[in-house]
C-alpha cells in the first residue's frame, strides 16, 4: 500500500532530477554566462547564475507538475474532459456563435467609438483574419502548404503602393489590380512547384517568399530598397477624401470632422473585405473547383485516377489564395501610409500560418477566432516584446503536441459517404494530409 | 584566372561549412521524412556556444590556441548534441504519427523558440571575436599583382570536414549505430520487429546531426569572426538547398550539394552581385526540384497509393 506511492514518488523526482539536469547544462553557457561586444569590439562577459539557477528550479518544478497532471487526468481523462452535456452547451453555442460573433464585430466601431486603440487593433485582427481565409484556401482547403504567403501580401501591398505613388490611381482601381497581380505571382509560383509534394512545396514557397523580400530590398530604384515607400496616399469615399477640407465627407454631410471617421471607414472596409473572402471561400467549396480542392487535399494520386486535373485544380487554389493576400496588402499599405520590406519577413508567414492551423485548417470560424486570440495575444505580450516571439514559439509547438488539427479540429469534407464503412487501419496509416 | 583560382579556394570553404549542416538536414529526412526546420538554428547555436566557451578559455588565461581550439570544439559539440536531442524529445517524438504537416509545423515553431531563445538570453547585437588563427599561404603572384591566398583558417576548415566525414562514414558503414540508422531509414517497423530500438537510434541521428552543426557553427565563428541570433535561418535554408541538390537522404550528397552551393554563391558574388546571392541559392533550390527532383544522388520517390 504505501511502496506503491513510494515508488511512484521516486521516479518522478528521479524524472524532475534528470529533466533539471539536462536544462542545467543546456542552459549553463546560454544563460549562465552574458557575452556584450564592448565599446573597442572587445568581447566582455558577466556571468548570471541567478537566472540560471531559477531556470533550472522552474525545469525540475514544472517537470514534476507535468508529470502530475499525466498521472491524474492523463491517460483516463482525455476522451472525458468534455461531458455530454457540455458537449450538447457546446454545439448549441457553435450555431448561435457566429451570427453573434458577426453582430458584434459590425457594432464595434459603434461600441469602441472613441477607444482609438481598441479600433486600431480590431482592423490589424481584422486583417489577420483575412489573410488567414485567404491561406485557408491553399492550406486548408487544397492541402498545399505554403509558407511563403506573406509574398502575396507584399506584392498587393508594393502594387497599391508604388501605383499610388507614381501614377496616382486611386485605391479603387489598385485594389483589383493589386488582387490580379497577386494572383499572377500565386501561379507564376504554382507552375514550378505543381510535382511537388508536402515538405519539398513548404521549402519552396519559402525560398520564393525570402526571393520577394530580397528583391524588393535590392531593387532600390523600383521599390526605395529597406527605405520603403511612403506617403501612400489614403482610401478615399468611392472619391470622396476622409480629411478636414471643404471636400472632405464631413463637410458634405455637414457634420463635425473627426478623424476617427477614417478609422471606422477602414475597419468597415477590412470587414467587408474579410467578409468577401469568406464568402467566396464557401461559395467556391459548392462549386466543383472547390471539391476538386477539397479531393486534392484528401488524397492526389486518388484525384489524379479520377480524372481531376490536378494542374489547373492546385493553380487555382494558388491563385486565388494569393488574390486575397493581394487584397489584404492593397489594405495595408492604404492603412499605414508606408510600407517597407520589414512588414513581410517570415514571421509574417508564420504567423499566418499558425492563424490557420491553430484555426484547425478548413474551419473559417476556426482561423477568425485563432486569429483574434493569436494577435489579442500578442497584444498582452505587447509590454514583453523580446519574450513574445518565443512565447510564439513555444505555443506553436504545444499546440501541434496537444491538439495537431487544430482547436475546431473540424476538417469533414463537403461532400461524403453517407453509409459509414470500416476500412482496415494500414489504408489510412499515411494520414495524407 | 588567379581571380577564380581564389574564388574557387573561398567557395570550398564556404560550401563546407553549408555541407556539414546539410548532413543534419539529410539525415533527418532518411530516417524520419520530416524536414528539421530548426536545424539552421541549431548551427546558431552551436556557433554561441562555441563563442561563449572562448571568451571564457581567454578569461581563465590559456594561451595555447590548439587546447583553446580543442575544448572548445568537445564543449560546442556536447552542449549542441545535447540541444538536438532535447529537441527531438520535446518537439518532434511526441509528433512521429501524427499527421504529415504537424512535425514540420512544430519545428518551425521550435525555430521560432531557438532564434528568439538566444537573443533573449545573449542579446541582440552581433558578438564579434578577435581572429585566433591568422597568416596563410600566398599560392601565387600574377604580374599585376594578384595574390592567390590561402589562410590558415580555410585549411583547418576543410580538414576539419574531411575528418569529420571520414569519421561519419566509418560511423555509418561500420558500427552497430550506422547498421541501425540504415536499417530505420528503410523500414522502422520491420527493424524494431529484429531489435532495432528504433526511438534510440532516432535519437542518436538527432545528435550526431547537432554535433556537426556545431562544427559548422565553430567554423562559421573562426571564419567570419561574428555570430549573431538570426544567422540560422539563411544558413539553414541554403544547407537544406543543399542537401535538396545533392539528393535528400543521400549522406555523399549532402556533402556534394553543400560545395555546389558554396561555390555558386561565392561565384555569383564574385561574378554577378553580392546582394543578390541569396536570391541565386534560393532560385537554385527551385529550379533543382523542378528539372531534378531526386537531386544530384538521390533515389527517386515512388509514390504509393
Amino acid at each position: 500500500m504505501t511502496a506503491k506511492p513510494a515508488t511512484g514518488i521516486t521516479s518522478l523526482l528521479k524524472t524532475a532530477f534528470i529533466n533539471a539536469l539536462i536544462a542545467l547544462v543546456l542552459f549553463s553557457l546560454m544563460v549562465g554566462i552574458r557575452t556584450e561586444a564592448g565599446s573597442d569590439g572587445q568581447l566582455t562577459y558577466w556571468t548570471r547564475f541567478g537566472e540560471l539557477a531559477s531556470l533550472v528550479g522552474a525545469v525540475f518544478g514544472g517537470s514534476i507538475v507535468i508529470e502530475l497532471l499525466r498521472q491524474w487526468i492523463g491517460p483516463t481523462g482525455a476522451e472525458k474532459l468534455v461531458p455530454p452535456a457540455v458537449q450538447s452547451g457546446m454545439s448549441f453555442i457553435g450555431r448561435y456563435l457566429t451570427p453573434a460573433l458577426l453582430i458584434f464585430t459590425v457594432l464595434v466601431p459603434v461600441i469602441f467609438y472613441d477607444q482609438r486603440y481598441i479600433l486600431d487593433l480590431a482592423i490589424l485582427v481584422l486583417t489577420y483574419v483575412m489573410l488567414g481565409w485567404g491561406l485557408n484556401v491553399v492550406v486548408g482547403l487544397a492541402g498545399l502548404l505554403d509558407l511563403g504567403y506573406v509574398a502575396f501580401y507584399a506584392v498587393g501591398a508594393y502594387s497599391y503602393g508604388l501605383l499610388a505613388t507614381n501614377f496616382g490611381w486611386s485605391f479603387w482601381i489598385c485594389l483589383p489590380l493589386a488582387g490580379i497581380l497577386a494572383a499572377f505571382w500565386g501561379v507564376l509560383l504554382g507552375f514550378p512547384v505543381l510535382r511537388l509534394r508536402g515538405d519539398y512545396l513548404a521549402i519552396v514557397t519559402l525560398a520564393f517568399g525570402e526571393i520577394i523580400r530580397l528583391v524588393i530590398i535590392n531593387w532600390q530604384e523600383l521599390t526605395g530598397g529597406p527605405n520603403g515607400v511612403s506617403g501612400i496616399p489614403r482610401p478615399s469615399f468611392f472619391g470622396i477624401p476622409l480629411d478636414n477640407s471643404d471636400e472632405g465627407l464631413a463637410a458634405r454631410l455637414g457634420i463635425e470632422y473627426s478623424p476617427t471617421h477614417r478609422i471606422v471607414f477602414l475597419f468597415y472596409l477590412i470587414l467587408a473585405l474579410a467578409l468577401l473572402t469568406n464568402w467566396v471561400t464557401i461559395r467556391l467549396r459548392r462549386l466543383p473547383i472547390g471539391r476538386a480542392w477539397e479531393a486534392l487535399r484528401e488524397d492526389e494520386v486518388a484525384c489524379r485516377a479520377l480524372g481531376i486535373n490536378t494542374t489547373t485544380t492546385k493553380l487555382t487554389a494558388f491563385a486565388t489564395g494569393a488574390m486575397f493576400g493581394g487584397f489584404a496588402g492593397a489594405f495595408f499599405a492604404t492603412r499605414q501610409g508606408f510600407i517597407s520590406p520589414e512588414s513581410f519577413t517570415f514571421q509574417e508567414s508564420a504567423l499566418v500560418l499558425a492563424i490557420v492551423v491553430l484555426g484547425g485548417m478548413g474551419s473559417q470560424l476556426g482561423v477568425a477566432l485563432a486569429a483574434l486570440a493569436m494577435i489579442g495575444g500578442f497584444e498582452l505580450f505587447r509590454g514583453l516584446e523580446t519574450y513574445r516571439m518565443l512565447v510564439f514559439g513555444m505555443s506553436m509547438v504545444l499546440i501541434m503536441i496537444w491538439r495537431p488539427r487544430g482547436l475546431i479540429g473540424h476538417r469533414a469534407p463537403t461532400v461524403y459517404l453517407t453509409k459509414a464503412e470500416a476500412i482496415s487501419s494500414d489504408l489510412v496509416k499515411e494520414g495524407h494530409g | 584566372m588567379d581571380y577564380f583560382a581564389q574564388q574557387l579556394i573561398n567557395g570550398l570553404v564556404l560550401g563546407s561549412i553549408y555541407g556539414l549542416i546539410a548532413i543534419g538536414y539529410t539525415m533527418v529526412y532518411g530516417i524520419v521524412g520530416m524536414i528539421n526546420f530548426a536545424h539552421g538554428d541549431v548551427f546558431m547555436i552551436g556557433g554561441f556556444i562555441a563563442l561563449i566557451t572562448f571568451v571564457i578559455l581567454i578569461s581563465l588565461g590559456l594561451t595555447a590556441i590548439p587546447v583553446i581550439l580543442l575544448v572548445v570544439l568537445l564543449v560546442s559539440m556536447a552542449i549542441t548534441a545535447l540541444y538536438g536531442w532535447t529537441i527531438e524529445r520535446i518537439a518532434y517524438r511526441p509528433l512521429r504519427h501524427s499527421f504529415r504537416l504537424a512535425p514540420m509545423l512544430s519545428a518551425i515553431g521550435m525555430s521560432f523558440v531557438l532564434t528568439n531563445y538566444s537573443q533573449v538570453a545573449q542579446g541582440a547585437r552581433v558578438k564579434p571575436i578577435p581572429p585566433f588563427i591568422t597568416g596563410g599561404y600566398t599560392l601565387h603572384e600574377s604580374a599585376d599583382g594578384f595574390v592567390i591566398q590561402l589562410s590558415n583558417i580555410q585549411i583547418m576548415v576543410v580538414v576539419t570536414t574531411i575528418v569529420l566525414l571520414a569519421i561519419f562514414t566509418w560511423l555509418v558503414s561500420r558500427t552497430r549505430l550506422g547498421r541501425d540508422m540504415r536499417a530505420c531509414e528503410q523500414d522502422q517497423t520491420m527493424a524494431a520487429l529484429l531489435g532495432v530500438d528504433v526511438d534510440r537510434t532516432i535519437s542518436m541521428t538527432f545528435v550526431i546531426g547537432a554535433a556537426l552543426a556545431a562544427v559548422a557553427g565553430l567554423m562559421y565563428l573562426l571564419y567570419y569572426g561574428l555570430v549573431d541570433f538570426f544567422m540560422g535561418f539563411v544558413a539553414g535554408i541554403k544547407a537544406f538547398t543543399a542537401a535538396v541538390l545533392g539528393g535528400i537522404g543521400s549522406l555523399p550528397g549532402a556533402m556534394l550539394g553543400g560545395l555546389a552551393i558554396g561555390l555558386i554563391e561565392t561565384f555569383w558574388s564574385a561574378y554577378f552581385s553580392v546582394e543578390y546571392k541569396d536570391v541565386a541559392a534560393f532560385s537554385i533550390l527551385i529550379v533543382v526540384l523542378i528539372f531534378m527532383p531526386t537531386g544530384l544522388l538521390g533515389r527517386p520517390e515512388v509514390e504509393k497509393v
